[in-house]
């Protein structure tokens, strides 16, 4: 990373379980502002488990993770976080201009009313997506691209610094692709930081400036030419680290701590 | 006590209350296995409009016919809620608590109805509404014994479809076993067992009958046929006790007395459990705690130790603090446990390795710093950033696990930090 | 005002209580939690009973309110700290509580009026008797009706002023807890006030019609309309509908007015599974090629454990 970049996050040491079985080994990597960042890997290699530990939705059992050299809970409003469309129930009695509000929940506050502004913002999203005319659709309704760009307009209703997403091409037609593609990049040439976990390899290499090579460790980090080297991909794509297997398998049939509590960082 | 053996009513009940609660209880092993319990419930609701049916077609209260009401609506509720799941957006718990209301909504209707209409026949029809042990009689309980039998024979016949497909249905659908049959037969069962068991504890309290006695074994053993003997003993201790106190109290009903021993036997099994209890868990936990906490302590030694290779040399607890930073409290609780293990020995008002206690400090800096190495060279981390994760791992190799570490990496003697890998004092 | 008025009152106000209240219940997947609750708050009520005699007053129904949210409570706690299913987490709770309610009616059965079958479905019928009457001997109608009155303008206060709070968590809880919005919160106050409604309502129309409420009208309303607002209105409306037919039904074959009031709400239900303009079965099968979506299925879901 050249020196001039400023760091939108740094993951130290992160080490994350899924049901008392670690995930994720000691993942450490920071991250350059105003960049089109992909998570790219294997399934179950944790990249969801990732995105949702640096959301502060799992509890790591060691290391943190800094946002804009802060804790996640003192910028959260700088912050924006695209779940995977499979999380919610489509079927859900709602509109696309309901969805796209909730962008605007904790800019008005939960107890707040909507105002003139916040549906300006929401209508501004939707336009910006090309959903403008969907407004009152009801979500059960909407294909599975028209889906992920509502997505996208909640998420841009936000007004946020930082974006994360999980998954936001899966499923989606190819038309929709490219308009998702198109709103990425221009989110990134206005200044914003997106981070992306991305379910296609072979796509990866023209999506993103950054790459994070993730299999349960980090194999690689960094500009997508340096990182998507066979050998890297080898490693990521391979077969797995049986030791490392062995030793998550151990700490949770023994219930261990992989924590330590309160402990200062020495050398030994 | 001696009244209660001298009472023929009180054995029948017994008798019966045991039987169906032995029955509902194996059954409601495989009801636990296939996350159903709360469709159990259902189907308990939903038996009530079939008996006032049976009542009203027949004209009487035999038990045979007031069976197969409840079986058939029992049934048909099942097809219901099966229906609505997959015909509506409506979602299991909805289509279960739909049934449940309103199958038990117009069972109520029904008779309350019969009941008002003053027919001279239709008193104690109640009793499967909350179940009334007390007035069981013989043919009763020759009933629930020949349903428990089928149950136990169709148990033990088809065990093992029953549990691959409890356990794992798509892997018995891809091998081509008839899966419908056997989940007929499951849910058949589940229907009989219910419209005996109501008859002792009502139809509120029937899910219990089905899931309490398999959760409550579940916790002693993860073999099925362990868990069926033990939720079988369960539910007729339970029964046994049920019975007892509604004798011995006589203002006392049975059934919430079954239920209530059955909790406190399933609450007890979730504390005390060798393993998955709470409270082994804890222990366990704690002893965990306590491991780390002595090998820390045995490590920071052999730190000390390590610039003028003086391992054996007695240091004090104020030395130890400046290496790692203990709380007191817990450094003195460690440092006399590891004494009395034999790691280390007093000497003045400093403590001194043992033998043994030297041994043991090179094993888990060896850990550390093999870990640590792994992490360099396998993991790709960078030596600054190997450290905190060696911290937590060392405590967790086995001797298997570190012999595979040795292999993996060529028998390194050197750690990412230049340090010596230490393997023999 | 005549007693069938007061009663057709007093059933719509539970009605709607509980509706508007289950159709967030039915949509975060815990209408068998909301069953559960409305079982388990018994030993609360029964305690209730004994402790202030026949008028229970505000203060012992918000005790026993607390034991449903302590049922709530022991779920969880036997969900995450047990790691014991959900299903099983649920039933053991509420019968346990539920056995521990008729236990102490049975012991107490002297001195309290509450008898099991009133436990069951209630004495709505009674309700236009005990009425509140003032030392001049004017009377303002009966208490029951007062006190659900006041229940249902809680309920809908709360949901006016929580109404993005319980949306959001309902809709999408993992972008409630990015935002820093606390799920736990909305839960425990929606299962707060399920604890509540259930408590009052038991007294007139017992635990069946409680969860016939819960569930049954929320689930025809979903069946109706895909607006969530419109689906709190047309859940109150048929909450309304069901307490008038039901009303009726109970007179012409001399049944339990609750039991009658679900049998409606179970035929409102029929016709809009049938019958509704965009959802009904037969609706669609004349309108040929538009299938319902039926959402993500799991294996799970099938009571039958058929496949699609």
């Amino acid at each position: 990373m050249k020196k001039e970049e400023k760091i939108a996050l740094e993951a130290h040491n992160l080490t994350v379980s899924y049901g008392a079985r670690p995930v994720l080994w000691d993942v450490d990597f920071e991250l350059p502002e105003k960049k089109l960042i992909g998570v790219i890997g294997p399934n179950g290699s944790g990249k969801t488990t990732l995105l949702k530990t640096i959301m502060g939705l799992i509890e790591p059992l060691s290391g943190y993770v800094e946002i804009y050299n802060q804790n996640m809970d003192d910028v959260r409003n700088r912050v924006s976080y695209v779940p995977q469309r499979e999380s919610v129930d489509w079927d859900f009695p709602a509109s696309v201009l309901d969805v796209v509000m909730m962008g605007r929940y904790t800019k008005s506050g939960l107890f707040g009313r909507a105002g003139k502004d916040d549906r300006k913002m929401a209508m501004n999203a939707l336009e910006q997506v090309g959903m403008a005319g969907f407004s009152n659709r009801q979500i059960s309704k909407l294909s599975g691209g028209q889906q992920q760009r509502v997505f996208l307009a909640r998420s841009l209703a936000q007004q946020a610094d930082f974006y994360l997403m999980d998954e936001p091409f899966a499923g989606v037609d190819a038309a929709s692709e490219r308009a998702i593609l198109d709103i990425l990049t221009g989110m990134r040439d206005k200044g914003k930081t997106l981070l992306i976990v991305h379910h296609d390899l072979h796509t990866a290499a023209e999506f993103f400036d950054y790459i994070i090579l993730l299999n349960t460790r980090l194999v690689a980090a960094g500009p997508t030419s340096e990182v998507l080297t066979t050998e890297n991909l080898q490693l990521a794509y391979g077969a797995q680290l049986t030791v490392l297997s062995q030793v998550a398998d151990l700490v949770k049939e023994k219930d261990f701590p992989v924590r330590e509590k309160g402990l200062k960082d020495r050398q030994q | 006590m001696s009244n209660f053996w001298n009472d023929p009513n009180a054995i029948i009940v017994l008798l019966g209350t045991v039987l169906l609660s032995m029955g509902a209880a194996v059954v409601g092993n495989f009801t636990f296995l296939r996350k159903r319990a709360l469709v159990g419930d259902a189907v308990a609701h939903s038996v009530l409009p079939g008996i006032c049916v049976a009542f009203l077609i027949s004209g009487s209260k035999d038990p045979i016919w007031l069976m197969l009401g409840a079986v058939i609506a029992g049934w048909i509720s099942l097809l219901v809620m099966d229906f609505i799941i997959r015909k509506t957006r409506l979602k299991a718990d909805t289509a279960t608590g739909l049934v449940l209301s309103v199958f038990f909504g117009l069972g109520i209707f029904m008779l309350t109805s019969i009941q008002h209409s003053g027919n001279a026949s239709q008193t104690g029809l109640d009793k499967f509404l909350f179940g009334n042990a007390a007035s069981m009689m013989e043919r009763d309980v020759y009933i629930f014994a020949g349903t428990a039998v089928i149950l136990l024979i169709l148990t033990l016949v088809f065990y093992r479809p029953f549990r691959l497909v409890s356990f794992n249905r798509e892997f018995a659908e891809s091998i081509g076993m008839p899966v419908w049959f056997y989940e007929f037969l499951l849910s058949t069962m589940t229907v009989l067992a219910v419209a005996s068991g109501i008859q002792a504890v009502g139809v509120v309290l029937m899910a219990a009958l089905l899931i309490t006695p398999a959760a409550a074994g579940r916790y002693w053993t993860d073999k099925l046929p362990i868990m069926m003997l033990l939720s079988a003993l369960f539910a007729g201790i339970s029964a046994w006790g049920g019975t007892w106190v509604s004798f011995a109290v006589p203002s006392m009903p049975t059934g919430p007395w079954i239920i209530m021993f059955l909790s406190i036997i399933a609450i007890t099994s979730i504390l005390i459990a060798p393993q998955r209890g709470i409270v082994a868990r804890n222990r366990l936990r704690r002893r965990n705690e306590s491991k780390i906490l002595r090998e820390n302590i045995l490590k920071t030694f052999y730190y000390l130790g390590q610039a003028n290779r003086d391992f054996k040399i007695p240091r004090t607890a104020q030395d130890l603090l400046e290496i790692r930073g203990f709380s007191v409290k817990e450094l003195q609780l460690g440092l006399r446990l590891e004494s009395k293990i034999g790691n280390l020995v007093r000497n003045g008002n400093g403590w001194a390795l043992s033998d043994e206690g030297l041994a043991e400090s090179f094993r888990i800096v060896r850990l550390h710093r093999l870990w640590e190495m792994y992490l360099n060279k396998r993991l790709h981390l960078k030596p600054d950033h190997v450290h905190q994760g060696a911290e937590a791992i060392e405590h967790v190799i086995t001797p298997e696990l570190e012999k595979l570490l040795e292999e993996e990496l060529g028998h390194p003697t050197l750690d990412p930090h230049q340090s010596e890998i230490p393997y023999l004092p | 005002m005549s007693d069938s008025i007061w009663i057709i009152l007093t059933g719509s106000l539970v009605a709607i209580s509980c509706g508007l209240l289950g159709c967030f219940l039915i949509l975060r997947k815990m209408a068998m939690v909301g069953d559960a609750i409305s079982h388990a708050v018994l030993p609360g009520i029964v305690i209730a009973y004994l402790v202030s005699g026949d008028r229970v007053g505000i203060l012992p129904l918000v005790g026993a309110a607390a034991v449903g949210l302590f049922a709530a409570v022991m779920i969880e706690w036997l969900y995450r700290k047990a790691r014991l299913q959900t299903d099983a987490s649920i039933g053991i709770t509420f019968t346990w509580l539920f056995a521990i309610g008729v236990i102490i009616t049975s012991y107490f059965s002297g001195k309290i009026d509450l008898d099991q079958e009133c436990i069951l479905y209630g004495e709505i019928a009674y309700v236009p008797l005990d009425l509140i009457i003032d030392s001049a001997g004017n009377s303002f109608g009966p208490r029951p009706f007062w006190i659900l009155l006041t229940v249902l303008t809680l309920i809908v206060g709360f949901i006016i002023v929580g109404y993005r709070g319980l949306f959001l968590t309902t809709f999408d809880p993992g972008f409630a807890a990015a935002l820093g919005i606390s799920t736990a919160f909305w839960h425990y106050s929606l299962m707060g006030a399920v604890s509540l409604t259930t408590v009052v309502s038991f007294e007139s129309v017992g635990a069946v019609l409680v969860v016939a409420f819960l569930v049954v009208l929320p689930a025809t309303a979903y069946l109706l309309t895909d607006d969530f607002k419109r689906m709190l209105v047309i859940t109150s409306i048929l909450g309304v509908t069901s307490a008038i037919g039901g009303y009726y039904l109970a007179l012409i074959f001399d049944g339990s007015i609750a039991g009658a009031m679900t049998i409606a709400a179970g035929v409102q239900f029929a016709f809009a599974l049938f019958f509704s303009p965009s959802k009904g079965i037969l609706i669609n099968r004349i309108k040929a090629g538009d299938i319902p979506s039926t959402g993500s299925l799991s294996r799970q879901d099938f009571p039958l454990g058929n496949k699609q």
